[in-house]
């Protein structure tokens, strides 16, 4: 099983060099720590960034400088800051490459729940609608159960929508999931995992085909 | 051409009960605390805030929202405030969440003067529920209406008395497309120049969008989110 850092290492694997990125918050924010050496990427971060950098060194936080988490950061060099409407134009263009987002709920049409739980839990969708809508390329990086133990990937998402038939691959604690038509097709196990703990964990549909081959991190 | 007013008490000359307010900031980032303060002490309500976010308990809207002078908020996410989610959850407060692009651009196209424009933002979700719904190159789009206020109150780093105004960092965020939507705009700027002195070729907001500017005063530019690395030994 995966730890949540290790959840962003795996995607991180994903990333082609000379892609803009946006990442989202939580686990995906950790995949700027694990970008290979021979990869270079540019991250966006949609309060209006491109070239986020690390976070500061201690004293020297700038309140004026942050990402969409409202986390401190830093610019790289060749950085640029924009306002929140071109920064949305670069998102609704399809001028980001790769849009990475946590979720509560992913169904096996790739479906998205990420904003919202009736009655108890109201934050808001930020970003969320706006990239999922457009972007080509969309990773969900999340735990592939809840608390309680229940799936969260399902055949339909029972909490509101945060957009339809978008996502694309799913990595989660689990394994690694491409969604196609006919549901969730496994591609990876997470070390140490099995096909049927896979199978027992994942409401939706499930495709297995052949060998699944374990993750190499 | 001198658009200078002494202070926030005068730049909020006219901001009455159940007005409609545009106020810019990403979180803490780039809010016009001075406004804010003074919209405290003048104490009207009813307020319809239109705000990418609601502050925090203790700050930025948060202080609004303690005092119960918000009707209603229009924003993209509000997360970071407690009273916010009791306020919304006990249906003291109204609340229209909508994508945070889909934001942006409303309050753009308020702006310039475009009533509406389609988006796929949205669509097949509570947002898209009762809005038209056209397809533009095989994919479904919303159909959303411009945002305008009778007030928007925006911050930035410097200006001139021509209204002319530069952004420092993300703390640009909304403010641009708000100081162009509100139907009487104020700024407030960390330093206010001469003429002549912000170069032409970089003004972020030319100062035909903003009707009253002021330089502001203890500005506190609180971090929500303090994140740093170690230095490596």
């Amino acid at each position: 099983m995966l730890s949540k850092d290790q959840i962003a290492q795996r995607i991180a694997q994903e990333l082609q060099n000379n892609w803009y990125v946006n990442l989202g918050i939580g686990i995906p924010t950790l995949i700027a720590n694990h970008v290979p050496k021979d990869v270079n990427v540019v991250f966006q971060s949609e309060n209006g960034i491109l070239g986020m950098g690390p976070f500061p060194y201690e004293g020297e936080e700038d309140a004026d400088l942050i990402n969409a988490g409202k986390q401190t950061i830093t610019a790289m060099p060749g950085a640029v800051i924009f306002d929140s409407a071109t920064s949305f134009a670069m998102i609704r263009g399809q001028h980001i490459n790769l849009t990475v987002l946590g979720a509560m709920e992913v169904s096996d049409q790739g479906d998205i729940a990420n904003w919202k739980i009736p009655g108890r839990m109201v934050k808001g969708m930020g970003g969320a609608m706006d990239l999922v809508a457009s972007a080509e390329n969309i990773i969900v990086a999340m735990m592939h159960t809840n608390k309680r133990g229940q799936s969260k990937l399902l055949r339909q998402c029972s909490l509101p929508l945060t957009g339809v038939k978008c996502v694309k691959k799913v990595v989660t604690n689990l394994a690694v999931l491409d969604i196609t038509d006919k549901g969730f097709k496994l591609l990876e196990r997470a070390p140490g995992v099995t096909v049927e703990e896979i199978e027992k964990a994942t409401a939706g549909r499930l495709i297995v085909e052949g060998d699944i081959p374990e993750m190499e991190l | 051409m001198d658009k200078r007013v002494e202070n926030a008490k005068a730049a909020c000359e006219g901001i009455e009960s159940n007005m409609t307010l545009m106020l810019g900031g990403f979180g803490l980032c780039g809010i016009p605390e001075n406004c804010i303060t003074e919209l405290v002490k003048k104490n009207v309500n009813g307020l319809t805030c239109i705000s990418n976010n609601a502050g925090v308990d203790d700050f930025g809207l948060g202080l609004l929202l303690q005092k119960k002078q918000i009707k209603k908020m229009i924003s993209s996410y509000v997360g970071e405030n407690d009273e916010f989610e009791r306020q919304m959850l006990s249906g003291e407060l109204e609340v229209d969440l909508i994508p945070q692009g889909s934001l942006a651009a409303r309050c753009y196209a308020g702006g310039a003067g475009m009533p509406a424009f389609f988006t796929p933002a949205g669509f097949g979700t509570e947002v898209g529920e009762g809005k038209e719904v056209r397809w533009f190159n095989g994919k479904p789009h919303l159909l959303e209406s411009a945002l305008t206020a009778d007030f928007a109150i925006v911050k930035a780093w410097k200006g001139d008395r021509f209204g002319n105004l530069i952004y420092k960092g993300t703390a640009r965020n909304f403010n641009p497309m708000m100081a162009m939507a509100g139907r009487i705009t104020i700024a407030e700027v960390e330093e206010l120049v001469e003429p002549g002195e912000l170069d032409p070729n970089f003004i972020h907001t030319p100062g035909v969008f903003v009707q009253r500017i002021f330089q502001g005063k203890d500005y506190e530019k609180r971090i929500e989110q303090r994140t740093i690395r170690q230095r490596e030994s």
